[in-house]
């Protein structure tokens, strides 16, 4: 006789310690018994091809956010692949501690540029979380903190309205809040972490409007549509005001349709999938009627989502085509703005500055920009660029994750803050307005801080960036 | 990520001494609840899921899912942790990043895994005596970075460097590409503080790097875990040479880049690095990183010179002019040091790159004299041919360490065969006057092949000096050493006994 070491019934110590026994398999798929898709329902489920491409090897655990805090398996980018696969197996139900590991990563990213084998987590991600959407169910307080999230962020309606609730807020905020918050309960954490990313709020910015059309100057390059987005058309509107003048001065109709709404991106990265398509038909729609050569984006996040929506599309007939046609359509703005600096026609006046730029994850890491928004600001003359240690690191703002993580997310802020700080820059660029956002709540008011093409648009201008005084 | 099918060939009782008779241990909640009176109870993980997800390390042909995994955060909780095993007579594995491909981290059953990943703190750097006193946990890449605003570094640099940490190096006295001119970690580590079984703290080694009394720093370093937990390193630093040259030359044939190699060393050049990559693994490295490999070349080299600036330049034509001669079809010179880490990540990235043009393989790692370099290679290509099986070879030439990789498919049940011509492979190494192991370590993977290089009585000396520091067999039990159970037992895909199947029997 010979010892058959796992999987066996000597190794369950559960029941030694206490846990209550792992329950029989047909149980954990609520008697339906093993399927073809183990854990996982079979729309979509992380395809076995994606899950063997992984051998393993580690290269991407020093890059991952949560195994940079935490050093555990669990919460590593093979780790959670090994997650997957078992659960894909059957091994394990998706409720519990899959759900638990599979929330805490960001979607950084960051594991796909450290992968030598080529895995695609972020399609396996992509794959999972609408799984866990559908199939676990959450807890009243985290059910109802989703909804109130995707109920007020995708509106710029809603978002206008809490930024009036939000100034006067400001206004009237007392200084013994901060010492209040301390003593909330833990469990209100969330709300805590939700109130101290509440950016200084200009009610004046928060309810100007894009012009529909912005004529370029001189010789026309082109159409462009502009996404304007959510957050970043409420909170950091005068960023859509330079996009618009960069976009002009270098030779383009800028078009902004009025009748735009969210492109689905903080859903689509939380695994809200039905929402998502529904909202990326709509915005496929609008660029459509709008009739662009390219559509621009300056929120790394939305277009990261709106570059997959072929992917996100593929299994609609009616959609398919003028989904990839639309994605194929997407820039980041940084892309934009890099091909005109062959034949800039819009003079840069010199910015003194030693500037430090934080790559947004989904821009280095799910749209591998790095160059572009880098050439894009040594063109400015004076301009000294400084290179962030750790920069591969997420700084925790991660879509909504800051929110609904808000423990991991602080650490990571006070990390990335630090590593900002000891750059000893003038000026921080980044192109996400979460990224904005996270990084002010844990650098304060050290340090000016800017999207990139507010940069630019100050050089082409000759005016001081504002911020910077 | 491969199948894993193969499961550790070894039983749940973690004894590795031929005869020795510690009794299964009872791991049940009084031991989590030893280790929650010492860490957090966060830091003790005992459910189902975090415990596999320490099954196996960078080698998942091995699995094993340990009792319990802890996470200590600093040396004082280590000695702890390795206090509650010894009360409780359990055994534990130190875990660094788990990246290792010789299953030298896989778990015990029954067993603790100690993850050393919350010691990453640099503790110092001592300019001015070129050292660093690192906790265990640290990245082996970190190392150079927090080193080279002072123009110093750290020399060893396995092509893990960025994830593999400076205490699994320790452990499996790691090299890396430029060891051929810097030696290896054994060379550069000056002092550590290690917990013993007993769970005592000691000192190995010395700050200087002066010692008297046996060199027993140099007798942990590679000992595979299994004679301690190393919490705290004091390394050597170097001076970041004045100038680094790299080519990267294209050859007709493998055995023109091996007489090259040869030939360089005659002619009394040290080169820092000379790495020789064939067309697979350049075809797989290329896809992943684009690093201006010629994939279509038979053989490249990578040489690196480094030193003076004169010395470099005069050596460095004489090497172009070695290359010429056994007619090399292109030479890059990378002109950039961007460029040259360029070169660099495509040699470093090959192995996990593999996984781009084979759904699984294995990683092998031996060692042949320099000599008999072109010969071990037609071996193992008339090998490959004969198993049906394509093996792609990247390795450091210079000093005869290879890499030959095993590309197979689980799926199209090749797996047997390619363990089997792995194993081959290794053993033929020793047969050519080599060695089983370059820097991989033997781990799981080889202790069954190392009567193939030491004798009963080497084996049995070695045993008696892991048992000096570890007389009940606590650390890392079941690696390293052959056992009969461990080798009896073909490792390979669990296959029901014909006597099980029929009910007569069962495992247990």
């Amino acid at each position: 006789m010979t010892t058959h070491p796992t999987p066996g019934p000597t190794l369950d110590f559960s029941s030694e310690r206490g846990e209550k026994p792992a329950p029989e398999r047909a149980d954990l798929l609520g008697g339906a018994g093993p399927s073809e898709f183990g854990s996982f329902d079979a729309h979509h489920p992380p395809a076995q091809e994606l899950l063997d491409d992984c051998v393993h090897c580690g290269f991407c655990l020093p890059t991952c956010p949560t195994y940079a805090l935490w050093g555990e398996e669990m919460d590593s980018p093979r780790g959670r692949i090994y997650l997957m696969e078992m659960a894909e197996k059957g091994e394990i139900p998706l409720e519990g501690s899959f759900t638990t590991h599979i929330d805490r990563c960001l979607g950084c990213m960051a594991c796909v540029t450290a992968c030598p084998s080529g895995v695609q987590y972020d399609r396996l991600l992509e794959a999972t979380r609408p799984q866990i959407e559908r199939n676990v169910p959450r807890s009243r307080s985290d059910r109802w903190f989703r909804e109130a999230i995707f109920a007020l962020f995708p509106y710029k309606r809603r978002l206008r309205a809490a930024s009036l609730g939000g100034a006067l807020y400001q206004r009237l905020r007392p200084k013994s809040m901060d010492k209040l918050l301390a003593r909330v309960p833990e469990r209100f954490g969330r709300l805590v972490a939700m109130e101290s990313l509440l950016p200084p709020v200009s009610v004046r910015d928060a309810f100007r409007r894009m012009p529909e059309r912005t004529p370029g100057i001189g010789p026309r390059r082109g159409r462009v549509g502009l996404l304007t987005g959510c957050v970043q058309d409420v909170f950091f509107h005068p960023v859509n005001e330079a996009t618009a003048r960069v976009l002009a001065a270098e030779g383009w109709d800028v078009i902004a349709p009025r009748e735009q709404a969210c492109c689905g991106a903080l859903g689509l990265h939380a695994g809200r999938e039905a929402e998502a398509i529904e909202r990326a038909k709509k915005l496929i729609a609008v660029f459509e009627r709008a009739q662009v050569d390219t559509i621009a984006t300056n929120v790394a996040g939305c277009g990261s989502s709106m570059k997959e929506y072929g992917e996100l599309l593929a299994d609609d007939p009616e959609w398919a085509e003028r989904a990839a046609a639309f994605a194929a359509k997407v820039r980041d703005i940084s892309e934009v703005v890099d091909e005109t600096l062959a034949d800039a026609r819009a003079r840069r006046h010199p910015i003194e500055a030693r500037v430090v730029y934080h790559d947004a994850c989904h821009l280095g890491h799910a749209q591998k920009i790095r160059s572009e928004p880098r050439r894009v600001l040594r063109a400015i003359p004076g301009v000294e660029l400084l290179e962030l240690p750790e920069a591969e690191i997420c700084c925790g703002s991660a879509g909504i994750y800051n929110m609904l993580q808000p423990q991991a997310a602080s650490d990571l802020g006070h990390r990335k803050a630090g590593n900002i700080r000891g750059t000893g820059a003038d000026l921080l660029v980044t192109a996400n307005p979460g990224c904005l956002l996270q990084i002010r709540k844990y650098l304060g008011a050290d340090l000016p801080m800017l999207h990139p093409i507010q940069l630019v648009d100050a050089s082409i201008r000759g005016v001081r960036p504002p911020e910077m005084g | 990520m491969p199948e894993r099918t193969m499961e550790a060939p070894h039983g749940g009782t973690g004894n590795d001494a031929p005869g020795a008779a510690t009794p299964p241990v009872a791991v049940g909640p009084e031991l989590a609840r030893a280790f929650r009176d010492v860490l957090p109870a966060d830091l003790v993980i005992t459910d189902e899921v975090g415990r596999r997800s320490y099954e196996c390390d960078g080698l998942t042909g091995f699995r094993q899912i340990p009792a319990l995994v802890v996470l200590p955060r600093d040396a004082d909780e280590v000695a702890a942790c390795v206090r509650v095993c010894a009360r409780h007579g359990v055994p534990f594995v130190a875990r660094g990043a788990g990246t290792g491909l010789s299953g030298g981290a896989m778990p015990v059953a029954d067993g603790v895994v100690i993850s050393l990943q919350k010691l990453r703190r640099i503790l110092e750097i001592d300019v001015e005596n070129r050292r660093a006193v690192l906790e265990p946990g640290v990245y082996n890449l970190e190392i150079s970075k927090a080193a080279a605003p002072y123009g110093l570094y750290y020399a060893p640099d396995p092509s893990s460097q960025q994830v593999c940490t400076i205490g699994g190096n320790v452990a499996e006295n790691s090299g890396g590409a430029h060891c051929l001119k810097y030696g290896f970690t054994t060379n550069h580590v000056l002092e550590m503080e290690v917990v013993l079984a007993d769970g005592s703290v000691v000192t190995l080694g010395g700050p200087t790097g002066e010692q008297a009394g046996p060199d027993l720093r140099g007798l942990f370093i590679g000992s595979e875990g299994t004679l301690g937990i190393c919490t705290k390193v004091t390394v050597r630093l170097l001076q970041t040479p004045e100038t680094v040259r790299t080519v990267l030359a294209d050859f007709p044939s493998i055995e023109a880049a091996g007489d090259t190699v040869g030939d360089i060393v005659d002619a009394a050049i040290i080169p820092a690095a000379v790495e020789m990559m064939d067309s697979l693994s350049m075809e797989a490295s290329e896809a992943a990183t684009g690093a201006g490999l010629t994939v279509d070349a038979p053989a490249a080299l990578i040489i690196e010179l480094d030193g003076p600036a004169d010395e470099v330049e005069a050596e460095f034509s004489h090497l172009t002019a070695i290359c010429e001669r056994h007619g090399a079809t292109r030479m890059h010179v990378p002109a950039e040091a961007e460029e040259r880490q360029k070169v660099w990540k495509g040699r470093k990235a090959a192995f996990a790159a593999v996984g781009r043009i084979s759904p699984d393989y294995i990683v092998q790692d031996g060692v042949v004299p320099r000599t008999r370099l072109a010969e071990v290679l037609t071996r193992i290509a008339e090998m490959g041919r004969d198993a049906g099986l394509r093996v792609a070879n990247v390795f450091h030439a210079g000093d005869g360490n290879l890499h030959p990789l095993v590309l197979y498919s689980e799926a199209a049940g090749e797996h047997d065969a390619a363990e089997k011509l792995s194993t081959d492979i290794a053993e033929l190494c020793v047969e050519l006057g080599g060695s089983l192991s370059g820097e991989h370590g033997i781990g799981t993977d080889k202790a069954c092949s190392m009567p193939r290089m030491f004798s009963s009585d080497d084996l049995a000396v070695m045993h008696r000096v892991r048992h000096a520091f570890d007389p009940d067999d606590r650390c890392n039990p079941g690696k390293v050493f052959p056992t009969p159970r461990l080798c009896g037992e073909r490792p390979g895909p669990y296959r029901p006994h014909p006597l099980e199947e029929a009910g007569v029997i069962e495992r247990l």
